[in-house]
């Protein structure tokens, strides 16, 4: 019985989704981007991080339909002769890297700071919530940006665990309210009663029946903190300049600009865009498709 | 009420001390104040000299009951590479990121706000529905990136904004240099007074859509249609009214975060506020000012925060804690 209940709401949560065509294409964008950084190494015509492999006199190359355009360099090349499409790949493994470790690391942390403080409340409640709101006022960007900075050192950990500072309070935020009235619940009450553990009642029943949520949180963070990594890449406090980053292929872009060498700005910066501007919009329908009621951001 | 509101100070109170612990550590043991002030060159009885001067030798706690004596007398130290009080430092700068962060803020409300309703009041009409996937696309833009395409465009190409700095200002009140009140001054604040702005418009747009939406769903929204009232009163007078309040609270919170955006901003358009202030310092390791910025940040949003929470207890009578 309750497996048709769940193969009725899968083809159902499969059905509305073939019928959103954004989320669709948003899926098949992600898809892309995402094998094409996994084979980064695989597809990309050069290791933009190996000095033996750039060679100065083709450096500033337009992308290969323009005028001195070369083969094998597709979007062109950096100051450098780095290849801009290789160096893309790169800096986009750089992104899921950040974007996955910040959710994961921020949604255990968070989620599970969240749940026994909803489901305990108390002093550990107080201080839990206080700190979140704390931590909310102020701006994730000018935490892990402060955090960076005073500690001049970077590596992709130090990134991720600046990101992180601020940003398991949402997590921790968004679970408590749910467990707050899951915990009211007949079934968490029925579990106490038969003198269920606290602990098998909190993972048995309050955790799967809270978690949902949970999913969109996660969605929409993922590209908030590929955001934040560029952001931080962008103003040289982020990944190491030794390391691809998108962020910081823009920043050093943005120096020839003026030169009109568009090139080395446009594309990391579309797909930049693409990645986040996909992620939100299967956030967007996530939220549609499990809480109906909240259509508020 | 009023004890509602004096928890909400109180708490207040304790996170700026928690901001100032936080600011004396950076300042204190991140820096070393000794070899700056005293010089690379400085023998070792000078250094103790200096030492002792700071009171850097007396325990922790007596330290940081310091730097709080000093700091609420508004002296937060000399800056180490300019050799300037801080805290003059980032006054000077912070009317031009005062001024920066309003306009933003205002553009986005005005603009998100009003796009709200009109979307709430034509939910299947074909520019709502771009204007609802256009607000996605607008949160999903980093600062930075918006700030460069429009200093490529409009800068570059068409050649008609300036790139950069504030352009003419004028002192008002001995101590206020405003660029809001000359025509060069407008011209430089437009372009990332709307890359500041952009991400708060999009998300203010995105939640006042949503408001209006569930409050045109009440009962006495239909006994206001029912009553034959015409749509712009039942839309401005009934609805949104009452769907403000969750935008109101937005707008308050979200300041803080457009604070922590200006740095971006600023330090795009070279605009000298306090943000690339602190950018700059930061390179340079310059931690008495980075401590003082963190501190006077921290004062600026928990009053806001305040603030926030005493008009929404005012606005919605159904809260009162």
């Amino acid at each position: 019985m309750l497996n048709k209940i769940n193969q009725i709401r899968k083809t159902k949560f499969f059905i509305h989704f073939i019928k959103k065509p954004l989320a669709v294409t948003a899926l098949v964008v992600i898809s892309i981007l995402f094998l094409g950084a996994l084979f980064a190494p695989v597809i990309a015509p050069q290791n933009p991080y190996d000095m033996d492999k750039l060679d100065l006199a083709n450096s500033l190359l337009p992308p290969i339909w323009m005028e001195g355009g070369q083969f094998p360099y597709l979007l062109g090349t950096d100051v450098q002769g780095r290849d801009i499409f290789s160096t893309i790949l790169y800096g986009s493994r750089t992104s899921f890297l950040v974007g996955i470790s910040v959710v994961v690391i921020s949604g255990l942390l968070g989620g599970g700071v969240g749940l026994f403080a909803g489901y305990f409340g108390g002093i550990f409640d107080t201080v839990v919530m206080r700190t979140a709101d704390t931590v909310l006022s102020f701006s994730k960007t000018l935490i892990a940006m402060l955090l960076l900075g005073v500690f001049r050192q970077s590596s992709v950990i130090l990134v991720i665990l600046a990101i992180v500072v601020s940003d398991w309070v949402q997590y921790a935020r968004t679970i408590r309210g749910e467990v707050l009235s899951v915990k009211e619940e007949e079934y968490v009450l029925a579990s106490q009663a038969i003198g269920g553990t606290s602990l098998r009642t909190v993972f048995k029943h309050v955790l799967p029946n809270s978690v949902s949520p949970l999913l969109v949180v996660a969605a929409v963070d993922f590209g908030i903190a590929i955001m934040l990594e560029a952001t931080l890449s962008f103003l040289g406090v982020g990944i190491p300049v030794t390391q691809p980053s998108l962020g910081m292929m823009i920043s050093q872009g943005r120096n020839y600009l003026y030169a009109g060498k568009w090139w080395l700005i446009f594309f990391p910066g579309l797909t930049l865009m693409a990645l986040v501007f996909s992620l939100n919009l299967i956030s967007d329908w996530l939220r549609d498709e499990i809480d109906p009621k909240v259509k508020n951001i | 009420m009023g004890a509602f509101i004096g928890r909400r100070i109180l708490q207040g109170i304790i996170v700026l001390f928690l901001v100032s612990f936080i600011a004396f550590i950076i300042f204190q043991y991140l820096g070393d104040p000794v070899m700056t002030l005293a010089g690379r060159y400085a023998t070792q009885a000078q250094r103790a000299e200096v030492r002792e001067a700071l009171g850097l030798n007396k325990p922790f706690y007596v330290q940081y009951f310091n730097f709080l004596k000093n700091a609420f007398q508004g002296n937060f130290g000399m800056s180490y590479v300019t050799k300037v009080p801080v805290l003059n430092l980032i006054l000077e700068r912070l009317p031009a990121s005062l001024e920066l962060a309003i306009v933003a803020e205002a553009f986005a409300v005005i603009l998100g706000i009003s796009l709200g309703v009109f979307v709430s009041a034509n939910p299947q009409n074909f520019a709502s529905k771009f204007l609802m996937t256009g607000s996605l696309l607008g949160i999903s833009l980093p600062t930075f990136l918006v700030g460069i395409l429009l200093i490529y465009i409009f800068s570059i190409i068409l050649g008609i904004m300036p790139t950069s700095g504030r352009g003419e200002t004028v002192t008002i009140l001995n101590f206020w240099r405003s660029g809001l009140l000359t025509f060069d001054g407008w011209r430089h604040i437009i372009l990332p007074a709307f890359t500041l702005g952009m991400f708060q418009m999009a998300l203010l747009f995105r939640i006042t859509r949503g408001a209006m939406l569930e409050v045109l769903g009440a009962e006495y929204i239909r006994t206001a249609w029912a009553k034959g009232l015409k749509g712009k009163s039942v839309l401005f007078k009934h609805a949104l009214r009452n769907a403000l309040i969750p935008v109101i609270t937005m707008v308050g919170l979200q300041f803080g975060q457009l604070i922590g955006f200006s740095i971006v901003t600023e330090s795009i358009f070279q605009w000298p506020g306090a943000g690339n202030l602190l950018l700059n310092s930061m390179y340079e390791s310059d931690f008495p000012v980075v401590a003082t910025y963190v501190i006077i940040v921290a004062l600026i949003v928990v009053i806001l925060n305040v603030l926030v929470d005493i008009s929404y207890a005012f606005l919605n009578p159904k809260i009162r804690y």
